[in-house]
């Protein structure tokens, strides 16, 4: 199953993992923003490897002997953009059989040659919760991926502590799940059958619980009940879309009675009851979208939305909901949503930290701090300015976009052969057709 | 603070009232377009109609006019191409007038039949500074029905239309094969029946000139209007073969084109532009998929470096967002290489030229219709807000958006 690298490939990756493992790097001169602290003009950043050694003005930072010294002078730099949901890398997820598949892994649907990847990279995006469609009550497991130049999908992932590749389960409540049985077809309906799910999963957890140990007790193996488990344990985050008033507060009644951890996505109405998600607590990872409409459910989707929720208390990111919006267009979401009203700097973390704690990744990434990994973007000017480009992208001290190369500058901006699936860097044959 | 501003600036106009007979827009910066812009300069409006613009320091206003004050006033934007007030909100059969799949050709379609000025989104393009829209039949069928220009005014097709008849649309490529097995079911078989019929109508046309009592067949006498040059055919296509076709039936039968999407324009750039027909770019955020996948968000910069004569639209969505915003996507063009200047030039009076309504609107001259929108910085940023529009000389405010 596990694809097998070819021998020299393999060996080029090690050495160049080596190499990033041992370099240092500054970047010098850039105006800094940190997310978890005040903007710094004419910052460092200090690279060692993989992870951020050292960030600040450039009078308080020794820069190591040795480093390569850049020039960002006059650029911004800010923390790898975080999307929260996402569809890039071809991926899929349940398939028609029935409306709840909590078996079925994103992870083995995704293609690292799809050019979504390098899209989002241009955006400026490093890290991504991919997600299965909304056309089920419950259509997977997501998978969380760091937007490395990777050859498989493992150079992609990101590791629970247990070695697990780290991700979510998704779940859709309102119109898109509704069809022919045995999918629901009505709100009501819905919600009895993923109730009865969950309720499947608590016996199976109890069962699981009362062998204490001992294989002989065990029940039988299902993958399904098992993923379902591990999100009434709050190791496996809920992901739940939903867009209207009355299918956000029916997420919350489930979350109340089953106790899960969980995300509302979308929430085109969440500001209609802004105060009741507050109270609950749960994050909302907000879709910008250019007009209301186009569904019922979006009727009355409002650019104020991640303003009004971030106001009433609520832990707010953005999505770009890829193809939905486009990855390349990341800040944007950001920057409509501060025209709507929102905070800059508030705006800023939904595109950053904010994402990577609806992820669990908020130890790893989401702002410029030492110790946290190295990914960051290094921006032509504002973040939410329109004449601002994303110039490069880096992930863990690798850089994995440069507008300045024709053929990453043909990612950011379309052309010829963007939307092919692409030969890789590591890759030593397919550069016929770049 | 905004709501303040705003308030100051449209508490004198409810919505929808009748047009003050005259009141003055002061902007630190103008843009008439036709000229070079003015700092600070005044735009004086009298009974729907723009009379002057100037410098504040040349241009009188009477004492105890209305004045409403911005920091950037452009003319009201112009939309070349759109599908709003047919394609509802709601993206429920019942709101979608776009496009009949009961037959491949069908030029009688006419917008204004379809045309609802009360949809919702009509108000929310005019909240982003759009006062006028080339709306009509979308890409979807061979020859899906006629377009119509209107000012967002939200009152009826009829109170509201600039020109009923604007173009015929017509899609090649994947877009325009016929649904369950129907013809075309190729390209060559798309260009075979659209030459076809565009042969009917010559026939005819000269048959209705010979007996001006034939009867009368509404579709071939679209096209007798296209043949005559009077209506262009509004192309939709986006594969670099697909735009060769049309320009090879244009030059066949001697037709006005316009060519829509092209997001493969850039591979034939010599072509059109020795072809001498516009072009309107996809919108710089159209999904790269299907058709559209080689497009590149600076395709409005490289038909501007090509000298093709271009306008910018919000096009087709069958899905969210169910309006795309021409504003919008104007800005994301901007950000990738096209000169805000010249962004401004193709959404206002290049697009008015190519409609045929320069002479009533596209920029701020005396005698033009008082259509103009109000910001608070650079229309093309994203964190600037329309404050409001004027369209006849009445204003509407959305709320700053």
């Amino acid at each position: 199953m596990l694809p097998r690298p070819l021998p020299f490939a393999f060996a080029l990756a090690v050495t160049l993992a080596a190499a990033a493992a041992q370099e240092v790097r500054a970047f010098v001169g850039a105006r800094i923003l940190p997310i978890d602290g005040p903007a710094v003009d004419d910052g460092v950043l200090v690279v060692r490897g993989a992870v951020i050694e050292a960030i600040g003005a450039r009078a308080a930072v020794v820069i190591p002997a040795g480093a390569e010294v850049v020039d960002v002078a006059g650029r911004t730099l800010m923390p790898g953009l975080v999307c929260s949901h996402s569809h890039i890398g071809a991926v899929a997820g349940a398939d028609g059989s029935g409306p709840i598949q909590p078996e079925v892994r994103a992870l083995d649907s995704i293609n690292p040659r799809d050019p979504g990847i390098q899209k989002a990279q241009a955006g400026g995006i490093t890290t991504v919760n991919v997600m299965p469609g909304s056309g089920h009550l419950l259509s997977g497991q997501t998978v969380y991926l760091k937007l490395r130049d990777g050859r498989t999908v493992d150079d992609l992932l990101i590791r629970n502590a247990d070695g697990s590749p780290a991700g979510g389960i998704k779940l859709a409540n309102g119109t898109n799940p509704q069809r022919d049985a045995p999918f629901p077809g009505t709100r009501g309906k819905a919600a009895a059958l993923i109730r009865a799910q969950f309720h499947r999963a608590r016996e199976h957890q109890r069962k699981i619980a009362a062998a204490a140990g001992d294989p002989a007790k065990l029940p039988e193996r299902n993958l399904g009940l098992e993923a379902l488990v591990e999100a009434l344990e709050g190791r496996r985050m809920v992901h739940h879309h939903t867009h209207r008033a009355d299918d956000i507060l029916t997420v919350l009644r489930l979350r109340e009675e089953f106790g899960f951890r969980c995300v509302l996505h979308h929430v085109s109405e969440g500001g209609l009851v802004a105060a009741e998600i507050a109270a609950a607590g749960v994050p909302c990872s907000v879709i910008v979208i250019d007009a209301p409409g186009g569904k019922l459910e979006a009727r009355n989707l409002s650019l104020d939305t991640g303003a009004v929720l971030d106001r009433a208390g609520v832990p707010v990111g953005f999505h770009t909901d890829d193809g939905i919006t486009d990855s390349r267009l990341f800040l944007r979401s950001g920057a409509l949503a501060v025209r709507a009203g929102m905070d800059r700097d508030r705006a800023l973390a939904a595109l950053t930290i904010a994402n990577a704690r609806m992820l669990d990744l908020e130890q790893r990434i989401g702002t410029l701090t030492p110790g946290k990994d190295a990914d960051f973007v290094v921006l032509g000017g504002d973040p939410f300015s329109v004449y601002t480009q994303v110039l490069q992208t880096w992930v863990e001290g690798v850089k994995v976009f440069d507008l300045a190369d024709p053929k990453d500058r043909r990612f950011a901006m379309g052309g010829y052969g963007a939307s092919d699936d692409q030969a890789l860097s590591l890759c030593c044959y397919g550069q016929g057709g770049q | 603070m905004l709501a303040l501003s705003l308030g100051v600036l449209f508490a004198a106009l409810p919505q929808e009232a009748p047009p003050a007979t005259a009141f003055a827009v002061r902007g630190a910066k103008v843009y008439p377009v036709a000229g070079a812009p003015i700092d600070d300069g005044v735009v004086l409006v009298r009974d729907g109609r723009i009379v002057q613009v100037g410098p504040a320091a040349t241009v009188a206003v009477p004492a105890g006019m209305a004045e409403r004050r911005a920091a950037v006033v452009t003319p009201g934007l112009i939309d070349a191409h759109a599908t709003v007030g047919l394609t509802g909100i709601l993206n429920v059969p019942h709101d979608q007038d776009q496009l009949d799949r009961s037959a491949a050709v069908q030029p009688e379609l006419r917008a204004i039949d379809a045309y609802h000025a009360r949809d919702p989104l009509v108000g929310w393009l005019r909240g982003l500074g759009v006062t006028t829209v080339h709306t009509g039949h979308a890409p979807g069928a061979l020859v899906a029905g006629q377009t119509m220009v209107v000012k967002l005014r939200g009152r009826s097709a009829d109170q509201d239309v600039l020109v009923p008849l604007a173009m015929v649309a017509v899609t090649l490529g994947d877009g325009g094969r016929g649904p369950g097995g129907k013809s075309p079911g190729t390209r060559a078989k798309a260009v075979a029946m659209l030459r076809e019929q565009l042969l009917k109508a010559r026939e005819y046309a000269a048959k209705r000139q010979r007996e001006p009592d034939a009867a009368v067949d509404l579709g071939l006498d679209v096209l007798a209007r296209v043949l005559a040059r009077e209506v262009p055919l509004l192309v939709t296509a986006h594969r670099a073969h697909d735009l060769q076709a049309a320009l090879r039936v244009a030059d066949e039968f001697q037709l006005r084109v316009v060519l829509d999407g092209a997001a493969e324009a850039y591979t034939m750039l010599p072509e059109i532009q020795r072809a001498g027909v516009w072009v309107l770019p996809h919108p710089a955020m159209a999904r790269t998929t299907g058709e559209l996948a080689n497009g590149t968000m600076e395709l409005p910069k490289l038909l501007l470096d090509a000298r093709v004569p271009f306008a910018l639209q919000s096009g087709f969505e069958g899905y969210v967002p169910k309006t795309r915003v021409v504003t919008f996507e104007a800005g994301v063009a901007v950000g990738r290489g096209l000169p805000a200047a010249a962004a401004l030039r193709a959404l206002t009076l290049d697009a008015a030229r190519l409609l045929g309504v320069d002479g009533r609107v596209g920029s701020l001259e005396p005698g033009k219709d008082a259509d103009l929108a109000l910001w608070d910085g650079d229309p093309f940023e994203y964190t600037t807000h329309c404050l409001g529009t004027v369209i006849d000389g009445v204003g509407y405010a959305e709320g700053p958006r």
